[in-house]
């Protein structure tokens, strides 16, 4: 497979390099005969300096032969100083004249190879592709020679850059030209100056430790610039990492948001916290695991649509499990939310038992469609696409949940019993209706949640322990009947873990940040959003 | 005689102590004096799991204490358990001396392996016996009572109070996960070789463990026994059934709720740390917040408020594990465990004591009932 490509990488070169032959003024022919004559020599040194003239010559099949001495292709005829090399194809070409050899000479030896001729190879190689017809050779190439900062590698790429007409392609390349520039001792001044000036705007941690490189010797004010320009990088840097952690906080905070709102409203609502909150998520995950395996198997095609089946059927899987839950367990346990929470926990271990024996104790693997996978960048930060996908979903839900709460009769029933249970019933709102129907649209986010889950997590029967106490700290942090407060709650304490992890590593941040908020609930025994009124303190 | 003043009105307590005593005298007995042929010898492995039983019984006894009489359902007292038996894990570690594998006069085996020069000033004091059984009580019980303090005074109550102790615990588990922690991290303390000088694995030895952890359970016994008996004890059952009408008609609400925390914390800590040189180890896994959920199950299957049921519970739920656990059931125990769960809290809220007590009542109406079955409290929800 790599020699197919580097079969490429020569053919294509091969190309470029008799494509932009004419117009350059650099290309000596005269340098490949030297370079060959240097060659012939077999010595390492001679080889390295060999290699140069060649990659400078222009000549169009220069890439073959340093691609030939690579792979020990290279051939000395020793008694007449004369060079062949081995093409792919097995024949025995002169290198000077690229001519298939009538009569190759017996006893040809392959040019000796050391890591540094190696080295030479390599960037010799990068600086050739230098012009390859395809872009994203081209910043390939560009790349490495970033990393190798080759000076032999300048006329190529100044000639490179003067050719190139694709934006970012260019920029690539004078990035490596300030790469390599800044790190030539004998570069003028003004040059080094404006490499400076290139990777200060880069701005990427390479050009950092580029441009910490600068021998201490330099100049005074190549010196100063360097220095400036590091301190203005590495404060573009932070800064940007600042802003990768708040976002790493708002996507954690958006999971945390879909795990706990389901389990605010039943909260809210019947006072009860669900235990089995968690396994709703895990039936949720496996609900979409189904579903793919079912469109794996019977329409690979529409794969990508899996998700639109699987977040309905999940919804609908966990919500018929949580309204049985309810008519068949919790309706018999009313006012006493104490005995209710040891109730769905006996339900969660149920569940996860079922799952485990159905689907097997293991991870199951749940795909990602097409335009979820993969990430975008925004100036200096990463964004996946899964995670950019939940954060929308997170909104979608929170916002759906609104509105059906202030705007259908369901919400406005729940609003009610959340207040003050017996005056509602009173006024004729059939509570055992509303705790059912609240408890299986609770139970149906959570099943939401676990197809969103499933894109970010391992599917296994724990699933859903893993979120439950941080759901449940949600919940109480963010305080009850009220879902501004889970957003809240959920957003601030996704915030403060990603933004405690850099110091305090992830364990140790998570055990401060359990600690805040026992502290935070001793000082606000409702949580932040209480409500307000008599019910509340019965 | 004081013994004699607390059971004057408890039948079932008295049958409960004669049990646990004599259990305490017969096993080691049995075990020591039987040779192996016998039919009635008891076996090593048994005494062990035995003795088990009686250190979660001592839990469950302390957990029915809080929630039972004082309507707090503390999702934490896996932790105070734990707690109790580190520090005698602790006690143990610093009894190996230079029996261990590196052979470090003062540093824990764990601790050389993670290049510690010193020993950590946490671990001051631990070799001596009395220093290692005082932090026993009073490590469980300082953070009870701060816990408490805290939580008792904000009138954090009801389901809030459950969450927040599983947080508790949970930030425990994680703590003692890291290795940085200094108590060993993911493996926990084990290998231990002596405690007071007596070899922990010597027959000798098991016995005398078996015996005190029975004493212990018959201790903790009386002293809920006392406490529930007492007009203190009153109280507590009346900020059970009606907290704010208690704190009206002029009690300290918070004051007696953290008493009563603090001493079952200390009672589970004791528990704890007689559980782990029977067992040989303790680890992290401890603190898992499930296992005190399950110590929850135990009280309610053998009655809340009833103090000789936990214990009936904690010993008929931890017989059933052991014998599902293994063999072809296996896979079957977290649905029956989690169908106890749900059909004990639905058909038999007041647990297996509690029931009795009901049906005795209703045999002999004109007889006073034992004990006071503890009436199914209604949260002011």
């Amino acid at each position: 497979m790599s020699r197919l490509i580097r079969l490429c990488i020569v053919l294509a070169s091969l190309v470029a390099g008799l494509a932009i032959t004419p117009q350059r003024a650099v290309a000596a022919p005269e340098d490949l005969a030297a370079g060959l004559a240097l060659i012939a020599k077999d010595s390492f040194n001679d080889t390295i300096a060999g290699i140069d003239a060649i990659a400078r010559s222009g000549a169009p099949h220069s890439a073959a032969l340093v691609e030939a001495l690579q792979d020990r292709r290279l051939l000395i005829d020793t008694a007449n100083q004369k060079v062949f090399y081995r093409d792919a194809a097995g024949a025995v070409r002169d290198a000077q004249s690229n001519d298939v050899a009538a009569d190759p000479p017996a006893n040809l030896t392959a040019v000796r190879l050391n890591n540094r001729v190696r080295g030479a190879v390599n960037a010799a190689i990068g600086a050739l592709s230098l012009m390859n017809p395809d872009p994203v050779r081209r910043i390939q190439a560009a790349q490495a020679v970033m990393k190798s900062r080759d000076p032999a590698a300048l006329p190529v790429l100044e000639a490179a850059i003067a050719a190139e007409k694709i934006a970012n392609v260019r920029m690539e390349l004078q990035l490596a030209w300030a790469a390599v520039t800044f790190n030539k001792a004998d570069a003028s001044l003004d040059k080094r100056q404006e490499a400076v000036a290139l990777l200060r705007e880069a701005g990427t941690r390479d050009a950092v430790s580029i441009l910490r490189s600068l021998p201490a010797d330099a100049a005074t004010p190549l010196r100063e610039a360097t220095s400036s320009a590091i301190s203005s990088i590495e404060q573009r840097l932070a800064l940007w990492g600042y802003a990768q952690n708040i976002w790493y906080g708002v996507s954690l905070g958006s999971v945390l948001l879909i795990a706990a709102i389901g389990l605010a409203i039943t909260f809210g609502v019947m006072g009860v916290i669900n235990m089995a909150h968690g396994e709703m998520v895990m039936l949720g995950a496996y609900t979409t695991f189904v579903v793919q395996e079912f469109f794996r198997t019977s329409a690979p095609g529409l794969f990508d649509y899996s998700l639109a089946v699987a977040i309905p059927l999940a919804f609908l899987v966990a919500g018929g499990i949580g309204v049985a839950i309810e008519r068949g367990v919790i309706r018999h346990l009313y006012g006493r939310p104490l005995e209710t929470l040891l109730a769905t926990w006996g339900i969660s271990l149920i569940l996860q038992q079922a799952v485990r024996t159905t689907f097997g104790p293991t991870n199951r693997e749940v795909g990602t469609p097409q335009f979820m996978s993969g990430a975008m960048e925004v100036g200096g930060l990463v964004i996946t696409w899964n995670r950019l996908y939940i954060v929308i979903f997170a909104g979608l839900i929170f916002v759906g949940l609104l509105l059906a709460l202030r705007y259908t009769p369901l919400g406005l029933h729940m609003r009610a019993v959340t207040q003050n249970r017996r005056m509602a019933s009173s006024m004729g709102i059939r509570t055992g209706r509303v705790d059912a129907l609240t408890f299986g649209l609770g139970s149906g986010i959570a099943g939401l949640a676990g197809v969103a889950l499933s894109q970010i997590d391992n599917v296994s029967p724990n699933l859903g322990q893993s979120y439950i106490i941080d759901s449940f700290l949600v919940v109480v942090f963010g305080g009850v009947g009220n879902l501004w407060g889970t957003l809240v709650g959920a957003l601030s304490i996704g915030m403060a873990n990603k933004l405690l992890e850099p110091y305090a590593g992830a364990v140790l941040g998570k055990i401060v940040l359990l600690v805040a908020i026992i502290f935070f609930i001793q000082k606000r025994p409702r949580g932040l959003f209480a409500l307000k009124g008599r019910a509340v303190e019965a | 005689m004081i013994t004699r003043a607390l059971l004057t009105d408890d039948r079932t307590g008295k049958w409960f102590l004669a049990i646990v005593l004599g259990l305490a005298v017969v096993v080691p007995l049995l075990h020591l004096a039987m040779p192996p042929s016998s039919p009635f010898h008891i076996s090593t492995a048994t005494m062990a799991l035995l003795g088990k039983y009686l250190c979660f019984a001592l839990l469950a006894l302390s957990l029915d204490l809080v929630w039972g009489y004082c309507g707090i359902l503390s999702l934490g007292h896996g932790a105070f358990f734990a707690l109790g038996g580190y520090a005698m894990g602790m006690y143990l570690m610093r009894q190996i001396g230079t029996r261990g594998v590196y052979a470090h006069p003062v540093l824990p085996d764990f601790m050389v392996f993670l290049n510690w020069k010193e020993l950590p000033w946490y671990w001051y004091g631990f070799e001596n016996a009395w220093f290692a059984f005082l932090m026993v009580m009073a490590v469980p019980g300082l953070l009870a009572f701060v816990f408490g303090w805290f939580a008792f005074r904000s009138r954090v109550t009801g389901v809030y109070l459950s969450i927040i102790t599983q947080a508790l615990t949970y930030a425990l588990m994680l703590a003692f996960f890291r290795n940085d922690m200094g108590f060993g991290g993911n493996n926990g303390l084990t290998d231990f070789k002596d405690i007071l000088g007596f070899p922990v694995q010597a027959n000798t030895t098991r016995a005398a463990l078996f015996a005190v952890s029975a004493l212990a359970l018959v201790l903790g016994y009386l002293v809920a026994r006392a406490i529930v008996a007492s007009r203190l004890g009153k109280v507590l059952v009346s900020i059970r059934d009606a907290e704010s009408r208690t704190r009206f008609l002029g009690y300290r609400v918070e004051h007696y709720k953290t008493f009563v925390f603090t001493v079952s914390a200390i009672m589970a800590g004791i528990a704890g740390a007689l559980y782990v040189p029977q067992v040989g180890i303790i680890n992290p896994s401890e603190f898992t917040p499930a296992n005190s959920i399950e110590v929850v199950i135990w009280v309610a299957v053998g009655g809340r408020g009833t103090l000789a049921g936990a214990a009936l519970g904690a010993v008929l739920v931890n017989f059933a594990k052991t014998t599902f656990t293994t063999g072809f059931l296996a896979p079957y125990w977290l649905f029956m465990l989690g169908a106890l769960f749900v059909l004990v809290t639905i058909w038999l809220p007041k647990g297996i004591l509690g029931t009795l007590y009901d049906f005795w009542a209703r045999r002999r109406p004109n007889e006073e009932p034992d004990a006071k079955p503890a009436s199914v409290p209604q949260p002011a929800e």
